[in-house]
């Protein structure tokens, strides 16, 4: 061996460059491969979900409806001062739009779109087309601003035009600043909205509280749970595992339908308490707020348990012995010692638990009243029940945005390698 | 727990109040959905005790409807579809991701399991309009898609879990021994990442077996699903049908997880664990 390393001496290097060379090739091809493999599911999320996503942002701020319905009268209103009335130009391409969009159909649009910022301007741009598209077109532009005055006086007031020039843009920030019940007055300023305007702060504020008050329920109730599965022998501790895990792996809605026969009005829980006598009126638990408590804490429970569970089990227990040897009362070592070590899994577990409740649609659907509703259920109205696509869309850009905040302090808290499910 | 004669009567009550916190926890988690299973075999529609009579009407009903098992055929298809094409997008994905290193690993890997973080009125709005362009509204293409994606991050996550300990020397032996990769892939990787891979789709066919907030936004009447079907009934008029429903559920759930666990052993003995 020694032989031929010195017969070989001069292309010794020669050879380790191009062993080198030959380790970085196949290194290239292995990074090749591991991305061929990682592209068919990448892609598909780029294209099947970032995609709509982006989607959804960009409805947010989207406002295409009124430049769909008069083009030319937006540009030109765009560039109008608006000071004063438009000149009479203004006004025939006006009359113009307005019975072409009637004819295309696109003025319906529009008028919703100018109607959420002016309520009352669907019935004007609807009855003026409606009558404008009766008569013949006007021959002059003046002539055209004297009938259109003439189908509705609104139309010789500036406000009427300040409008319609505001809501002209593509972009809008109008869903958004609603969304934080804010709006923009005549100046362009940003003030706070009249108070009976004024509605979603308070769903978000309730979003949140509802949560708040959820997680620490499944905090008060899952840390003994957990410490008691943790600490059990393990032939305890399989079965009431399987207590813990059952209901994670049940249907939501199996659990739902199964409270509301528990709570509801002639449900199990009034019977019984009927029947020993302890009540005459049966309680009302369904459909308000202890309810919505109740079915939520259940379904996030288990998630809360499985946080703290897997740092407990880590916890050596030498610790408290260790306290309680030296002479620590058991409440003060418990506090002092061993809760300390489980912060980790309580601040996972209450981040998770948190996340998964301001997002939390079907429970409070079906067993809340409409006062416990949260701001997915607004984000549903508004998409299948009044269609406003703008005002769902900024709601759902602003829970995105506080669920994603919270996520990235959640992976931050809980290296996110360790991700686990039950 | 045997009690010492050093146990104060304060520590035997303390450790009893231990246990009954945490038992009362357990059945507050497990009682609600077990107390309702006998009314199903009411034969009587009242949802209370003590009950009338015992009777199988209310399976007979949800068995021979129409509209339920039409549900059941849909959630079924639906499921299956997505499951599978989840599982392998997913397994193919792990895999390149425990393959090498590059560069964007961990932003790739961050957009990947993000429908499983997003809330999921927020995918569903997305969804619907993205939908609403491509014409897939109301279609099974379309609920098959959305529940492929939102399955898939449970598959890419356990099938990571099972690389994770997985032993890079094998694949090398088998090169050796002169398997080609597509032969190694077969008979060496997939048999050992198979109860990871197989827990994945375990948990993306669970996920849209129970989806029902997508459901709502992009499925027609075409395409409603069993969860879908309960969801109005829960809304409507909760009858012993939708607790029997439920009852085969929670049979279902069961199996899940024994399915699950037995996997979970039996990947921790192969690997010695």
């Amino acid at each position: 061996m020694e032989l031929a390393v010195e017969n070989n001496g001069p292309s010794l290097k020669d050879e380790s460059r191009e062993l080198k060379i030959r380790l970085r090739r196949s290194q290239r091809r292995q990074k090749m491969k591991a991305l061929l493999l990682v592209a068919p599911l990448f892609l598909f999320t780029l294209i099947v979900f970032i995609t709509p996503i982006a989607l959804m942002m960009v409805r947010s701020v989207e406002s295409p409806e009124v430049q769909n319905a008069f083009p030319e009268t937006s540009k030109a209103l765009m560039q109008w001062q608006a000071t004063e009335l438009p000149s009479v130009d203004i006004y025939a391409l006006m009359v113009q739009e307005i019975r072409q969009s009637w004819a295309d159909k696109t003025l319906s649009q529009a008028a919703q779109r100018i109607n959420y910022e002016d309520p009352g301007f669907r019935s004007l741009l609807t009855r003026t087309a409606r009558q404008l598209s009766r008569g013949s077109a006007p021959k002059t532009a003046a002539e055209a601003k004297a009938l259109l005055i003439k189908t509705n006086a609104q139309w010789g007031e500036l406000p009427t035009w300040q409008v319609i020039k505001n809501t002209a843009p593509a972009y809008t920030s109008y869903y958004l600043l609603t969304s934080l019940d804010l709006q923009k007055n005549a100046q362009g300023d940003i003030v706070a909205a009249p108070e009976d305007q004024g509605i979603y702060v308070n769903i978000f504020l309730r979003t949140l509280w509802i949560a708040f008050v959820v997680t620490m329920i499944c905090l008060v109730l899952g840390f003994p749970l957990a410490h008691l599965l943790a600490n059990a022998p393990s032939k305890y501790a399989n079965l009431l595992m399987i207590g813990v895990l059952l209901p994670f792996w049940t249907s939501l809605l199996v659990r739902t339908s199964a409270w509301v026969v528990v709570l509801q009005k002639n449900g199990l829980i009034n019977g019984l308490l009927e029947s020993i006598g302890l009540i005459n009126e049966p309680l009302i638990l369904l459909f308000n707020r202890p309810g919505v408590y109740i079915g939520l804490v259940h379904i996030l429970l288990p998630f809360m348990v499985l946080s703290l569970y897997s740092v407990m089990k880590s916890i050596p227990g030498t610790y408290m012995r260790a306290a309680l040897s030296l002479g620590a009362h058991p409440v003060v070592a418990f506090f002092k010692v061993y809760v300390p070590q489980t912060l980790p899994g309580v601040a996972a577990g209450f981040l998770l638990c948190f996340i998964m409740s301001i997002g939390y649609y079907i429970t409070p659907a079906l067993i809340g009243s409409p006062q416990d509703q949260m701001i997915s259920y607004f984000i549903a109205y508004y998409t299948n029940n009044v269609i406003n696509w703008g005002m769902a869309s900024a709601l759902g850009a602003i829970l995105l945005l506080a669920s994603t905040l919270l996520f990235v302090l959640y992976a931050r808290l809980s290296n996110r390698n360790q991700i686990k499910m039950g | 727990m045997a009690f010492q004669p050093y146990h104060t009567k304060t520590d035997r009550l303390a450790h009893y109040l231990y246990w009954g916190v945490g038992l009362g926890v357990l059945l507050f988690l497990i009682l609600p959905i077990l107390v309702v299973i006998p009314l199903s075999f009411s034969s009587d529609s009242f949802l209370s005790y003590p009950m009338p009579g015992w009777s199988l009407r209310w399976y007979e009903e949800v068995l021979t409807s129409e509209q339920w098992t039409s549900a059941l055929k849909n959630s079924l298809l639906i499921g299956s579809a997505a499951t599978l094409l989840a599982t392998i997008l997913g397994t193919l994905a792990a895999i390149g991701l425990n393959y090498a290193d590059f560069k964007g690993k961990n932003l790739m890997l961050s957009l990947m399991i993000s429908p499983m973080v997003v809330p999921l009125v927020i995918s569903a709005l997305g969804l619907y309009f993205f939908f609403a362009e491509m014409g897939l509204n109301a279609s099974f293409l379309g609920l098959v898609l959305a529940h492929a994606i939102l399955g898939a991050p449970f598959v890419l996550i356990t099938v990571n879990a099972t690389l994770q300990g997985f032993d890079r020397n094998l694949m090398r032996a088998a090169s050796s021994l002169g398997a080609n990769p597509w032969i190694s892939f077969w008979k060496v990787v997939l048999p050992l990442i198979l109860p990871g891979v197989i827990s994945g789709g375990l948990f993306a066919f669970a996920t849209s077996f129970d989806e029902v907030v997508v459901a709502l936004f992009v499925a027609g009447p075409e395409q409603r699903t069993l969860p879908r079907q309960m969801f109005d009934g829960i809304r409507e008029n909760i009858t012993p049908a939708i607790l029997a429903v439920s009852t085969l559920l929670t049979l279902f759930a069961l199996a899940l997880l024994s399915t699950l666990e037995w996997l979970r052993r039996r990947n921790e003995r192969l690997q010695g664990r």
